[in-house]
């Protein structure tokens, strides 16, 4: 199945929201993508004023691999050790609709032709969202990097936006991928060895025992708030079946009892509709929103933890310099390391002190944002489901 | 579906742009201002009005419940309230009389009195103490002309589930073959009941409790309405007497158990081997209608329980939400935010409420209906195929006449004098006589085509206006959800913007 997101349909999104394209010096957004089977290709499209780019304007096409690659390459950029790096975006996931239209395919029979079409217009649907979303994050990990002081001169990420030959020549071969997949464990490793590290600084050691307890609460919050919403989809579902077998039960009956039917028919058909409605804003203002900042915490914690590396390191050296002092041997060498490490563990908990403040205040300005317009959706939605059922109601009973 | 973007991270060149929140501050003070002054604002103001003339405010639970019952009962012909639990085991060793089926000589003509019917009013309630399940109902009667039926106006009884069950297998023994639709009593459960002995203060036992009491006042309810029915001694005197004599015939496994099970088996067989010259058009018409409909309200039903299981898994899953965003909210170390998640744990919890309040309606009003309905379709269609029946033994008796009568004719050739008076008094003389039989069937067949006739006209009277009441009913349950729904929210704001 492939399928096109519009080019309005995105520049409505970028005005509703929190824009985060302001310097013009560089504006990037994907508006167009492409879905085939289980790949997604990206157009990532460029405009900008920097002289660095070889033409002002211009597109390549990107696949969720070379989105990898790029986070990956940042993270292992050393320069970058006190930023937090935007949360790499999800790959992404049809399973869930795609189970479901199997299983719609299966059950086919038992419904009747309406029924079944108007259940496939909803997966069709679903599966468009689940498309949309993940054009979205990919094209909110690319801003971000944009609107960042630091990153957005990073020489990998011009090559990302420009380079118009296939990028999988420069990506991780599975050599590579194997070594950061050892990477991460002995990175774990590492991280239950720098815990036991006394931390100097009560900033940090609250921000560390904040963003650990936060981690969790909030990734079972998104977890929850995903059940929440599914649950919520499956009874606008049902409102389909119910409404096609009443319309079927309608055929049957006398003329008093048939108004009455038909009407109820209509009347499920346009609730059902709202409800869907209201599962799905639920699934962008709140789901998602914890989704992403339950990335993006991950991604503070990982700042956390290369700077307690760096402070380890800062103590390994300056144990090594005592010890070169005892020894009357490599001392200069040794003052030397010690005198890099002190400045690169100065220099992230500077920037990180910096990152992590702004952090925070981003994360709950999105909050605001996300929760506000939320409750706006369901009180909107809640108003258009009285004023439906209300009418329906009225009509009954003057009839 | 507008994305949501992050706002840039807070570098130097951004300051400007972004308001510092400090943690004192709230959350969402500017926006509720932007509201009240923003030319979209009437909306969460007028939603507040609407609130306080429409809604009754958030109702507990049980007080919806009894609202519901009334007004569902607003034509029902006798008003029950509650008297002191009795316990007792349901099976006991008792002996008991035998309930022996009734058949009248002559028929029962119902009389209709109007006004009876508009002014009584019927509830059940029951409980269900400790290990046995007992129910109690106190029956009332609150009408106001003067019944020569009913001593007093209003009353109690204690009456235990198997009573029910014994009225209606009397009833359906004494009317079904004259062709009268009697209402089916709500079905044994036998893994219900032994939860509810087990288990004590169990949420389950309780809910198939309150199933149970809900099935059973309908089931009353819908009989008394049938005017031939509330005739009946029998029915009169399971509403007035203090005490019955125990019903042990409609224990599943006792002897009239059985003995109903093969009939039932028999009945079926027969159904297949009648084959009925079908003169009127109109019963023909009507079978494949209530067949029809039985179809059709099998389905829905299936689908409206489908909803409610949703409904009650969203019930728990927005429970779940509420406590993980709550703990999110104290671990939050930014004050507002941290106020602003408690307050959406809050209102989720309420929501799970609603949503719980929600999924009783979908459940006591739609799908019971449905399946009341389909047990109902259940025995009309039983009441046709006793017309079927009253058929065959008019046919039968018939056929048997001919034969009786082509004897006589050979007789008569025979010259076998007293064979052949023998014969005679065999059809004509005896009481009855084959010729009696014969025209008994033929009367009793055109009764009981007249009896259905009318039955059907006046289910399908009720079946309409009922149908129409459950459906006002239910929509205005999803109205009052939907409008708490909108209140919670709208009052979770309002609160943000005055702290």
């Amino acid at each position: 199945m492939s399928a096109a997101v519009e080019d309005q349909d995105n520049s409505k999104m970028r005005s509703v929201s929190v824009d985060l394209n302001n310097d013009s010096s560089l504006l990037i957004d994907i508006p167009d993508a492409l879905c085939e089977r289980d790949k997604v290709k990206f157009t990532v499209h460029t405009k900008t004023t920097i002289n660095v780019f070889q033409k002002p304007e211009f597109s390549v096409p990107r696949q969720h691999e070379d989105f990898i690659w790029l986070h990956d390459t940042l993270v292992e950029t050393e320069e970058y050790a006190g930023l937090i790096i935007p949360p790499v975006p999800p790959k992404p996931d049809f399973e869930s609709p795609r189970e479901k239209m199997h299983k719609l395919g299966e059950g086919e029979s038992s419904m009747t032709k309406d029924e079944y079409m108007k259940m496939k217009q909803e997966l069709e649907a679903e599966y468009l969202a689940v498309f949309k979303k993940t054009v979205q994050v990919h094209e909110v990990f690319l801003q971000r990097l944009s609107s960042h002081p630091v990153l957005s001169k990073d020489r990998n990420f011009h090559i990302f936006l420009e380079y118009d030959q296939d990028l999988s020549v420069r990506r991780k071969n599975a050599k590579e991928m194997f070594g950061g997949f050892f990477k991460n464990m002995v990175k774990s490793a590492d991280e239950v060895i720098i815990s036991g590290i006394k931390e100097v600084d009560d900033f940090f050691d609250q921000e560390k025992n904040f963003l650990t307890d936060y981690y969790n609460k909030i990734r079972d919050a998104t977890a929850k708030a995903e059940r929440m919403t599914r649950a919520h989809k499956n009874v606008a579902d049902d409102y389909i079946h119910i409404s096609s077998n009443l319309n079927d039960l309608s055929a049957e009956e006398a003329a008093t009892l048939k108004m009455y039917l038909l009407k109820v028919v209509e009347l499920f058909e346009k609730l059902r509709k709202v409800e869907a409605r209201v599962a799905s804003d639920e699934d962008l203002k709140l789901t998602e929103l914890l989704r992403y900042y339950m990335r993006d915490i991950q991604a503070g914690k990982d700042l956390l933890y290369r700077r307690a590396r760096a402070l380890a390191d800062f103590e390994n050296s300056n144990k090594a310099l005592d010890k070169a002092r005892l020894k009357s041997k490599d001392v200069a060498i040794a003052e030397e390391q010690q005198q890099l490490c002190c400045q690169k563990f100065e220099k992230i908990s500077e920037s990180a002190k910096k990152e992590l403040t702004s952090f925070k205040a981003r994360r709950v300005v999105a909050f605001r944002k996300n929760l506000i317009e939320m409750a706006e959706l369901e009180i909107k939605h809640a108003k258009s489901n009285v004023s439906l059922l209300q009418s329906c109601i009225d009509l009954f009973k003057n009839n | 579906m507008a994305a949501e973007r992050e706002p840039p991270p807070l570098g130097d060149a951004e300051q400007t742009d972004f308001r510092e929140l400090e943690d004192g501050e709230d959350l969402f003070i500017s926006t509720a201002s932007t509201l009240e002054s923003s030319p979209s604002s009437p909306e969460p103001a007028s939603l507040h009005a609407e609130d306080i003339s429409t809604s009754n405010g958030p109702k507990p639970a049980e007080i919806l419940l009894e609202d519901d019952r009334e007004d569902l009962f607003a034509e029902a012909t006798e008003e029950v309230s509650l008297d002191s639990p009795e316990r007792e085991p349901i099976l006991s060793d008792e002996p008991s009389p035998a309930i022996t089926p009734v058949t009248p000589t002559a028929l029962v003509t119902p009389r209709i009195d109007p006004v009876m019917f508009e002014r009584c009013k019927e509830e059940l309630e029951e409980e269900a103490n400790g290990d046995s399940f007992d129910i109690d109902i106190s029956v009332s009667d609150p009408e106001k002309t003067s019944l020569s039926i009913f001593n007093k106006k209003e009353f109690s009884v204690k009456r235990r589930f198997s009573d029910f069950l014994g009225l209606h297998s009397k009833l359906a023994s004494k009317y079904m073959h004259i062709g009268y639709i009697v209402p089916p009593a709500p079905e044994k459960s036998i893994v219900g009941m032994t939860k509810v002995k087990v288990g004590k203060e169990d949420p389950s036992s309780a809910e198939f409790v309150e199933k149970r009491r809900s099935a059973l006042e309908r089931y009353l309810e819908r009989t008394v309405k049938h005017p031939t029915l509330l005739q009946d001694p029998d029915v009169q005197q399971f509403l007035e007497s203090s005490e019955l004599p125990r019903a042990v015939s409609t224990q599943a496994l006792s002897g009239a158990g059985i003995l109903r099970m093969v009939n039932k088996a028999a009945d079926a067989v027969n159904k297949m081997t009648i084959k009925m010259n079908e003169s009127d058009a109109w019963f023909e018409e009507k079978q494949q209608q209530f067949e029809n409909l039985d179809q059709q309200l099998r389905k829905l039903h299936t689908s409206v329980e489908t909803l409610v299981c949703h409904r009650k898994e969203l019930s728990v899953n927005t429970a779940a939400f509420a406590k993980s965003a709550a703990m999110l909210g104290n671990s939050e170390d930014h004050t507002a935010l941290s106020r602003a998640l408690s307050q959406l744990a809050e209102v989720e919890e309420k929501i799970d409420q609603l949503h719980q309040e929600q999924a009783y309606a979908d459940f006591y009003l739609f799908s019971e209906l449905l399946s009341d309905y389909v047990r109902l379709i259940t025995a009309v269609k039983g009441v046709f195929d006793q017309r079927m029946k009253t058929w065959q033994k008019w046919q039968d008796a018939q056929a048997m006449l001919q034969k009786k009568l082509e004897a006589e004719a050979k007789l008569q050739y025979a010259n076998k004098p007293d064979k052949l008076q023998q014969a005679k008094d065999e059809i004509r003389e005896a009481s009855p006589g084959w010729e009696g039989k014969v025209q008994q069937g033929e009367t009793d067949f055109k009764q009981i085509s007249k009896t259905i006739r009318k039955e059907v006209g006046r289910f399908e009277k009720e079946r309409v206006k009922d149908f129409k009441a459950v459906i006002i009913k239910y929509l205005e349950s999803l109205v009052q959800t939907q409008q708490q729904v909108g209140l919670f929210f709208f009052l979770s704001f309002v609160k943000d913007s005055v702290e």
